[in-house]
């Protein structure tokens, strides 16, 4: 009895020993690149790649975050990509959450057919038919414009199934009570279902800012005017034309990830329902 | 009696108008969505599919090419070093994240001390932009000073002649990719088997506990089986996901060094974009497209072979 117990007890603490090694090890992978990026962005470009790592720099360098706004135009970057972000989320949720209302709660010609040609183009690649709808585009004289980008964002497929597998979950009974009680259609959308789909509207919001601010492809090709670039295509030239300036690299690194860092702290809880969920976007 | 039917008449006419206007009441929901979807994914779809048959370089008359595109795909040795990177750095990361998100999510299922800080810690790859990250990973992995090579020559020894040089050679610099997808992605993964792991049943975990079954038993037999419909859909995304891998490439390697990672996505880009070969460009699209169609087409009927079970 005494033996066995010792016996669990020293398997507890192997296993104890274990488990801790591993979280150490798996802090250390997933934050060390942080860390290292925020101590190099504070430092000289001469004190970067110095070994051992100078984890904390004795004299900060907080200059190069002064540098970097005049150095290149990052408060622009930043500008549009906010700009072009909230644009395209606030159509996305506008549209996406008025034809799922339809597809998800009335009844008329071709719905079925319509549901499944948005269905089935989820699937397809966006790199594949990229080509085309840039020459489209181009023809609209819509390249180089921000317009293009939120066209190219706003009308998803992905938001209206999204919101439709939503609706479905809430009962007819409650639309059919208002329509009785003479509200319209616009009304019942507005004022029922709106304010009862909050936590689907909260996941789309999210995937759909991320998404948008993250994009990289879709500006690359759109946006070659300085002026109108993204934080993303803004970062990577001006890593491309500085690429020896290691210290503000890292610093305007740091600038563009802290506002999507923001929003996914403060809206961390619908962001992991959404994939868990809903959240099955490629 | 006349006067009956005259009414009945006007009942059905204005029966009939008020469908007609729940009709259209419907078709104004989905109208302003439908029309951008249309237009801006749609038409682009179609016009993909004709521009294969086509030779146009988007400025010039355009010309019908048959099957020449197509044709030209298989003496095209960019393409096919393309289109084996693509299925080589699928095959490589798929397994690896797909392994390394279900061990993140079985090791933060458990009752563990800042549990939370944790999953929060182990997103943040994910939702950090890419090229920031992209840009932070090149430095670590730099050949000649990167932290990373630091450490292996003055700590691990390793000879100078030995050291990787990571994304500057052309047999690591696919592997360089690799790991950093893998770093990347594996918190977004991982979320989703945490939600699977919920919907586990509790009483079989109890059943196998009185049975004497140690963890790796518990593993094997209850936890895995229970995943599997996750561990599918898990699966499928990842494929999916890296058939159209783009920006981790041109912010690590940019295709090179020569070919040695260059993939799919980014020969559609330089062909298009850059050598403006547009028919062509939409010929190596309809390669992408059928790939994603044939794993889609596996997903529909492994989800309705979840469902009937």
């Amino acid at each position: 009895m005494t033996h066995a117990n010792a016996l669990a007890s020293r398997r507890s603490t192997k296993y104890w020993l274990l488990k801790g090694l591993t979280y150490l090890i798996l802090a250390l992978l997933t934050l060390l690149p942080f860390v290292w990026m925020l101590s190099a962005s504070l430092k000289l470009n001469k004190d970067v790649f110095t070994f051992p790592i100078d984890w904390i720099p004795d004299q900060p360098r907080w200059a190069n975050y002064s540098e970097i706004w005049t150095t290149i135009p990052l408060g622009l970057f930043i500008a549009n990509t906010a700009k072009l972000s909230v644009i395209v989320t606030c159509l996305q949720l506008l549209t996406s959450s008025f034809g799922a209302y339809a597809f998800a709660k009335l009844h008329f010609k071709g719905r079925k057919v319509l549901f499944t040609t948005y269905v089935s183009t989820i699937a397809v690649p966006w790199q594949a038919y990229m080509v085309p709808q840039f020459i489209m585009m181009r023809s609209f004289h819509l390249n180089n414009t921000h317009l293009a980008i939120i066209c190219l964002q706003a009308f998803s497929a992905f938001g209206v199934f999204m919101m439709r597998q939503f609706y479905l979950s809430i009962p007819d009974e409650l639309c059919e009570a208002a329509r009785i009680d003479g509200m319209s259609q616009y009304g019942i959308w507005a004022r029922i279902m709106l304010p009862l789909s909050k936590p689907a509207l909260s996941t789309l919001t999210i995937f759909t800012f991320v998404a948008t601010w993250n994009d990289f492809l879709g500006p690359m090709i759109y946006l070659t005017e300085t002026r109108l670039k993204t934080i993303q295509i803004g970062l990577r030239m001006f890593i491309t034309q500085y690429s020896t300036e290691y210290g503000l690299i890292m610093a305007a690194s740091v600038v563009a990830l802290i506002p999507v860092l923001i929003i996914f702290l403060s809206l961390q809880k619908y962001f992991v329902q959404g994939i868990a969920t809903a959240g099955l976007k490629g | 009696m006349a006067s009956v039917t005259q009414v009945q008449a006007r009942r059905t006419s204005s029966h009939r108008k008020r469908k007609l206007l729940d009709q259209l009441i419907a078709y104004s929901f989905i109208a302003p969505n439908f029309i951008g979807f249309a237009v801006f994914t749609l038409v682009p779809l179609v016009f993909a599919l004709a521009l294969s048959f086509m030779n146009w370089d988007g400025a010039n008359s355009i010309s019908f090419a048959g099957l020449d595109n197509f044709r030209r795909l298989f003496r095209d040795k960019v393409f096919i070093k393309a289109l084996i990177n693509t299925l080589v750095y699928t095959a490589a990361t798929v397994p690896l994240t797909l392994v390394a998100s279900l061990a993140l999510a079985l090791l933060l299922n458990s009752r563990i001390f800042a549990r939370n800080f944790f999953r929060t810690v182990s997103f943040f790859p994910y939702v950090a932009s890419l090229v920031a990250v992209a840009a932070v990973w090149n430095m670590l992995f730099s050949p000649s000073m990167g932290p990373v090579n630091m450490l292996l020559s003055k700590v691990f020894k390793v000879s100078a002649e030995d050291l990787p040089r990571w994304a500057a050679d052309k047999d690591w610099a696919m592997t360089t990719v690799v790991m950093f997808s893998i770093w990347k992605y594996m918190g977004y993964y991982m979320v989703i088997f945490l939600a699977g792991l919920q919907n586990t049943n509790p009483e079989l975990y109890e059943a196998a506990a009185l049975d004497g079954a140690n963890p790796q038993q518990k593993f094997w037999h209850v936890t895995l089986p229970q995943l599997r419909p996750t561990t599918f859909f898990v699966l499928m995304m990842l494929i999916i996901t890296s058939f159209k891998v783009y920006d981790i490439i041109y912010n690590i390697t940019q295709g090179g060094p020569g070919n040695a990672t260059m993939v799919l996505v980014y020969y559609i880009y330089n062909t298009a974009f850059v050598s403006w070969d547009l028919g062509y460009a939409s010929a190596i699209s309809m390669v992408l497209f059928l790939l994603v169609l044939g794993i889609t087409l596996l997903q529909f009927r492994g989800e309705r072979h979840f469902d009937d079970i």
